[in-house]
């Protein structure tokens, strides 16, 4: 037996210098060394497929591929049989469907970017007929690209891998993938499928281009692109010549690849693509539990990454504040995310992408066996399912006949820690990762050295024992049946005994140089081995256990503040409370209020409701909720698309950010609406969401349902970028913006006759503008100065438009007589000034003037921190001008209802309106006041006193999760410095680039 | 009656929207005020009280139910019945006078260039005439602590009052202490969005170590053969004349400052102190007192107490931390400090505590409350007459005020701009 393993060693070692599969393309020197490779592994545990196992069989390669695998096959004639005498598992080789293996990097070139002395670069640099952004790479080929890395390939095989899909990651486009083995002769040989799927991202990666600056520049220019080309395809074509477009109508047949940062990136991702038609793979992030539902009600399939958190330091109690609930509790359960998914029925498959080491796949992949992913699942992520994804099934995933050679021989179940990878044959070709053969020396030896007796003890180290409290460590090396050794006979004697000689069966020879240099012969024989009790386990805890025991629950959203069962609807009666109605009644003394199905069921002395919970408001005061018509809280990677003087294909509700702690820091103040606004840029910016704070929910479900749509308007210094060294982008003056509206809105309206021909090109731009000159999408304008107000009201005046909004308007008291007139209303901070120049004559009164001169007025808040007491600013409006109290309140509900043109639902406390109302410890206008409570549709998402409750859990938790981090760091378990991330709180103008990788 | 005519005197000083208000002539005769709910600034209030003051000082604080007056011995008697009385509000750590408009760089002089600059004096810059300081005044606030900005050490703050012709005249203590800008433990990026430790926090700690113990070293030779501008800037550090403000937040940094500090012999004061709670006892036991950031901020990670902004002060009080509040780095928002204080009485705060806060405490803070900070006999007349509640906005409507006695001019550019448009439009609107 030994001698036929040497054979298939020797044999081994030649055959990477030849081929199974003769290349007739390419001219020889010398004589032709063709083999026919024909294999039988014998008496071997065979998993067919993932979910079929056979035990004794056999399997035939022949000329690199599976002949035949089954229980009683014939062995051809020529075969060369390696027997694995039952002690040896054949897998079908692993698939790692997500690599960049082989092709090379792109490097980032200098050009534009988001900061204030830089200047963009508008359009691509790539020369030729290509796309006008940089980003969009559609025609790139990673095959043409693909050369072999046999340093790479080899640390892939040695952990299983057989097969990876690799491309370029860089881009929103990164054009086609290509699917190659791990083998390393020419790359004709590696590459099995050349163009396999079309990837793509939300990374702009090294793109110098200044478009897309945000997340929700870069959707809308996927939506440009897939409109784009399908124009192309049926009428572009002929007017231009475009490869990036004719390659994305290429590959589009392809499977669709998405690489995305986190989970609402998904679910923004699949929204996209229901658009046209395209269903993505998704290459995840890991955190996908953390909105599982959602996320399974795409329907996609993942690629899934094992790169599992690494826990904190946080044994340094102040350190520890900055680490937040959500990453302690990511680090406890992101081992079971792909546990969760497979409950849910999501097919996945696994990468090692994003592993610092290919090795740590294993030690994680068992982590998540751990965490509940079953052995099949796990096996079935690495060979059916990635082989299923990418078409490639009748090529790879399994072992049967007609399928590639690719195959592992494991020393035992792959997913045991003790289980060695002992080969690797892709396409018949066999790599060895350590020896079949090597013989298990654990044991007890008698050694004798000359004439010295020695105890000799191989473990998983070698040691002689002097006694039963004194040990020798033992040098060894074992290769190929030779093994030497060397050690101090004595714990006194620092020279060494050196050993050299042969291994057979239970019985070592050689000969040794003793300490004073003599030469004398060695021999160790294996004793019998006791049967030891199985206590062996060492006492250290293992590295990474702490986490086996996952005890924390999913938080929606994933943090702190977070529900781990949502709140639901509920009857509740309100009794006794001062209802400040809006409405003509007034403001209503001991009044109670019914909610019932979300709505305000009635409004009353002593109403009577069976089954309604019951809350006193005694001394209380009910208002309905607080709506923020200018807020940048809740928005995903960027309130700015600054790259374009316009921009208003982008929009917000693409990125409505539903895991943001100021949703509930507000629901704390009161608000339970609010207008997610683009930024303030450029003259046309983007598309507003207008959102409920329905804390808890997924993005989608906190959208305002039927809300009109908005798009944000800017005048003055921003645009004009009045801080910015050198702008040089179009506007630099308030002349030149008003400029930019005559000219798009011209464009808009020639816009909208030529696309009555199906020719034309859809531009979402113009199509947006287009919408407000139809009436369909109304204007709120950044705005402070007098001349500009006016300006833009004689634009819309002629061109046929009406400004709904002017927002900021801190000039509005100047010129509220035109407003007014107009119809424009206005919503305006109460008190900001002096912060630059063009607020130079802001006043604090400018609230009251509007109002009185018939302007219909909002205070807003633009700022995260402002929003959570809005209701204090309406009390500047009391402060500052003398409006009345009940007024003022308006200001901050009613008015702002109004503007956003949804008072038939909200802004009020009137039967049938939404049940979006606060209960106040005091007057609402107080600087006393705080909110108790805070409903919207009749769900109370907020409770001043449950809020307690929640602190205190809060604590409990992440002091469990603290303590289960340090015993993970006694244990011997990694951890990283004390980190915590902390939101940027956008404002209207913030322009940094948030597309770079 | 004379009070009636004072009041309309006043709101026709200034009609022209662009013109400055003129500062006020010293206190001619004998004030008294009646009948108003008096907050001391120490914690105590008097009902229907009685406070009378002359050539600038008070001369008598009492309870009008025991106390009587004659009348005739004033030349102006107020009938402020209803009303409330405070001692002027003290906004440390402002940067009014310093800048006019944040975004316009030439009408900024916050931040000199370099680093160690404790000799820069900010009073020497401190515009009296910025339009800043009447919209401030008109809610109340009749003192400032004027700070520079920048670098490690940005230089020496004087207290002002908010009535002056002149820095000179302005000036209520001068160059009264160094502001000392604490390393931060960790910086935060906005790509990743992520905290992370600052690497050469260690380092630049030994710097001010060093630094401290040069100057101290400096102090100690007699004969110096060169003059050192920044260390003679230094030296009253040491002798107590001049307070060592140490602007930070984190918990780590305000106990390191506070341990390096009392290494030099110096006990400071903490400017900042978003975490102050989590060492409030710590603080006390180091006589630490707090100026604290104003309670309109987010607070400052995810898991936070969402309220915890608006609970730090009640928490420093608790302990028995001396503190006040600061607007942070905000003139244009300097009005709105008496809220900050209000707020936090919505979370828990004794309402005499947080009037104590803007006065009596911030005047100990900054070492002016022998002369200022609370109604007492022998202390300036610095004090205001709100219609209500000062603390909240719903009632925070500034009638008089004196800044030693001298009755000055509330009224402000924004209001002549609300009277021109509000005339414009015909819109009636109260005097």
């Amino acid at each position: 037996m030994k001698k036929q393993f040497t054979a298939l060693i020797l044999l081994l070692s030649c055959l990477i210098s030849t081929s199974l599969i003769a290349q007739s393309t390419f001219p020889k020197n010398g004589v032709y060394d063709v083999r026919d490779g024909i294999y039988a592994f014998t008496n071997a545990t065979i998993y067919k497929s993932y979910n079929e196992k056979i035990e004794n069989a056999t399997l035939v390669v022949e000329k690199g591929k599976v002949k035949a695998v089954g229980m009683r096959i014939a062995i051809p004639a020529g075969a060369i049989v390696v027997d694995l005498k039952n002690e040896f598992t054949i897998y079908p080789g692993l698939i790692d469907m997500y690599s960049t293996y082989g092709v090379p990097e792109t490097k980032r070139e200098q050009g534009g970017g988001g900061f204030f002395s830089r200047t963009q670069q508008r359009i691509s640099k790539k020369e030729g007929a290509y796309s006008w952004n940089q980003a969009l790479k559609p025609e790139f080929r990673a095959h043409e690209n693909f050369t072999v890395d046999g340093k790479a390939a080899k640390d892939y095989r040695d952990n299983g891998f057989g097969v990876v899909m690799t491309h370029q990651a860089d881009g929103l486009s990164r054009g086609t993938s290509t699917l190659v083995t791990l083998g390393e002769s020419r790359e004709h040989e590696v590459i099995l499928i050349p163009e396999v799927a079309h990837m793509l991202s939300f990374k702009k990666g090294n793109s110098p281009q200044s478009y897309p600056g945000s997340l929700m520049g870069g959707i809308s220019l996927f939506k440009q692109t897939y409109s784009d080309a399908n124009w192309y395809k049926n009428y572009g074509s002929k007017e231009e010549t475009n490869i990036s477009l004719e390659a994305w109508n290429e590959v589009a047949a392809l499977p669709q690849v998405f690489d995305v940062r986190d989970r609402l990136e998904i679910l923004r991702a699949a929204k996209m693509g229901e658009e046209f038609g395209v269903n993505y793979i998704f290459k995840g992030n890991g955190d996908e539990y953390q909105r599982l539902d959602e996320i399974r009600s795409v329907g996609a399939s993942f690629i899934l990454p094992l790169d599992f958190p690494t826990a904190f330091d946080v044994e340094d109690p102040y350190d520890a504040m900055v680490v937040s609930l959500g990453d302690m509790l990511h680090w406890e359960l992101a081992p079971g995310n792909p546990a969760m998914l497979a409950k849910s029925n999501i097919s996945f498959a696994l990468t090692t992408h994003g592993l610092k080491k290919k090795s740590d796949f294993w030690k994680n992949l068992r982590t998540a066996i751990k965490h509940g992913l079953t052995e099949e699942q796990a096996l079935k992520a690495l060979t059916f399912t990635p082989a299923k994804m990418m078409n490639a099934y009748d090529q790879v995933g399994s072992l049967e006949a007609g399928k590639l050679a690719n195959l592992i021989i494991t020393s035992g179940n792959i997913f045991s820690e003790k289980t060695k990878i002992h080969h690797n044959w892709i396409r018949g070709e066999a790599f060895v990762v350590k020896q079949l053969e090597e013989p298990n020396l654990d044991g007890k030896y008698q050694l004798q050295v000359g004439g010295q007796q020695y105890s000799l003890v191989v473990d998983n180290k070698m040691k002689i024992e002097v006694n039963d409290s004194t040990e020798i460590d033992v040098k060894h090396n074992y290769s190929k049946g030779l093994i030497s050794l060397s050690f101090s006979p004595s714990k006194e004697e620092t020279r060494k005994v050196r050993l050299s000689g042969v291994v057979e069966e239970g019985q070592w020879s050689g000969n040794a140089t003793q300490v004073d240099g003599s030469w004398t012969s060695w021999s160790a024989r294996k004793l019998a081995t006791e049967e030891k009790d199985e206590k062996a386990t060492p006492d250290k805890k293992k590295k990474g256990d702490a986490t086996a025991e996952a005890t924390g629950k999913v938080l929606y959203p994933f943090m702190a503040y977070g529900w781990s069962e949502r709140p639901s609807q509920k009857t509740y009666l309100i009794r006794n409370a001062t209802v400040w109605t809006n409405e003509a009644d007034g403001v209503l003394e001991n009044t109670d209020v019914l909610i019932t199905n979300g709505k305000i069921s009635a409004v009353g002395k002593s109403l009577g409701a069976k089954g309604a919970q019951v809350i006193d408001g005694t001394g209380m005061h009910l208002t309905c909720g607080i709506i923020d018509e200018h807020s940048h809280i809740a928005i995903s990677r960027g309130v700015n698309e600054c790259t374009q003087e316009s921009t208003a294909e982008v929009s917000i509700s693409d990125v409505v950010d539903s895991e943001d702690i100021d949703i509930y820091r507000q629901l704390a103040g009161g608000v339970t609406t609010a207008q997610l606004l683009h930024g303030s840029c450029n003259p046309i910016g983007g598309q507003s969401a207008i959102i409920k704070m329905r804390w808890g929910y997924a993005p989608e479900e906190m959208k305002f349902e039927g809300a009109p749509g908005f798009i944000k308007f800017a005048l003055g210094e921003n645009v004009k970028r009045s801080s910015w060294n050198n702008n040089d982008r179009f506007p630099n003056t308030r002349m030149g913006v008003e400029q930019v509206y005559r000219d798009y809105f011209t464009r808009a309206k020639e816009y909208m006759e030529l696309r009555k021909d199906p020719k034309t090109r859809r531009d979402l731009d113009l199509e947006t503008v287009a919408e407000i000159l139809k009436g369909e999408r109304n204007i709120s304008c950044h705005s402070y100065v007098q001349s500009e107000i006016n300006m833009l009201m004689h634009v819309a005046d002629d061109l046929g438009f009406k400004v709904n909004t002017f927002t900021h308007i801190l000039e509005g008291y100047k010129v509220a007589d035109k407003m007014a007139a107009h119809g424009a209303a206005g919503s305006s901070f109460a008190d900001w000034w002096a912060y630059k120049y063009e607020v130079l004559h802001a006043i604090p009164y400018n609230g009251a003037i509007m109002h009185r001169e018939g302007v219909l007025t909002a205070f807003n808040s633009d700022d995260a921190e402002m929003a959570r007491r809005l209701n204090q600013e309406a009390a500047k409006a009391v402060k500052y001008g003398d409006i009345s109290e009940e007024e003022a309140l308006k200001f901050v509900t009613l008015n702002p209802a109004k503007i956003l043109h949804i008072d038939d639902r909200v802004g009020s406390i009137k039967v049938g309106k939404d049940a979006d109302v606060v209960l106040w410890s005091d007057n609402p206008l107080s600087v006393y006041a705080k909110a108790q409570m805070t409903f919207v549709d009749g769900i109370k998402f907020f409770d001043r006193q449950e809020d307690e409750v929640m602190q205190d859990n809060i604590q409990a938790e992440r002091n469990r999760l603290i303590q289960k981090m340090i015993a993970h760091k006694s244990g011997g378990g990694k951890t990283r410095g004390a980190t915590g991330k902390r939101k940027h709180h956008y404002h209207c103008d913030d322009m940094e680039d948030e597309m770079v990788d | 009656m004379k009070f009636i005519i004072n009041i309309i005197l006043l709101s026709c000083v200034t009609l022209t929207a662009m013109a400055q208000q003129t500062p006020a002539p010293p206190q001619q005769g004998a004030i008294a005020i009646i009948g108003a709910t008096a907050h001391l600034g120490n914690g105590k209030v008097i009902q229907n009280s009685i406070i009378t003051f002359e050539n600038g000082k008070i001369t008598n604080v009492g309870d009008g139910s025991t106390v009587r007056i004659d009348r005739g011995q004033f030349e102006e008697v107020i009938d402020a019945s209803g009303k409330h009385v405070y001692p002027g509000f003290i906004a440390p750590n402002s940067q009014m006078g310093l800048v006019e408009i944040n975004a316009v760089n030439s009408t900024s002089d916050v931040r000199e260039l370099g680093s160690l600059n404790p000799n820069l004096r900010a009073i020497v810059a401190y515009n009296t005439d910025s339009n800043v300081p009447p919209t401030t005044r008109a809610n109340g606030v009749l003192l400032a602590q004027i700070v520079p900005q920048g670098g490690r050490i940005s230089g020496q703050s004087s207290v002002v009052e908010l009535d002056a012709w002149n820095w000179e005249d302005a000036a209520y203590k001068t160059d009264e202490g160094i502001h000392l800008n604490w390393p931060r433990v960790s910086r935060w990026s906005w790509q990743t969005r992520k905290i992370s430790k600052n690497k050469d926090y260690d380092k630049q700690v030994q710097e001010i170590e060093d630094y401290m113990a040069a100057a101290k070293a400096y102090k100690e030779k007699k004969d110096r053969p060169n003059t050192n501008l920044k260390f003679d800037a230094m030296l009253g550090l040491f002798d107590g004349s001049k307070k060592l403000y140490i602007h930070t937040n984190d918990v780590k940094a305000m106990t390191q400052a506070v341990m390096v500090a009392e290494e030099a012999g110096v006990t400071p004061v903490i400017v900042g102190g978003r975490n102050a709670w989590v060492i409030a006892d710590f603080l006390k036991s180091k006589n630490v007192a707090v100026l604290l950031n104003k309670a309109h901020e987010l607070p400052p990670n995810e898991d936070s107490d969402i309220d915890q902004p608006f609970k730090t002060a009640v928490a420093l009080h608790k302990a028995g931390v001396l503190f006040g509040f600061n607007m942070s780095d905000s003139p244009m928002q300097e009005r709105n400090l008496p809220f900050q204080a209000g707020h936090a009485v919505g979370f828990g705060l004794d309402k005499e505590v947080a009037v104590s806060a803007l006065t009596l405490n911030t005047a100990k803070i900054l070492g002016i409350d022998k002369t200022v900070g609370s109604l007492e006999t022998g202390k300036d007349a610095t004090l205001f007459i709100s219609t209500g509640d000062a603390l909240d906005y719903r009632t925070n409507r500034v009638e008089v005020a004196f800044i030693q006695g001298k009755a000055i001019d509330l009224d402000d550019k924004q209001k002549a701009l609300y009277r021109k448009y509000s005339k414009k439009y015909g819109h009636k609107i109260k005097k």
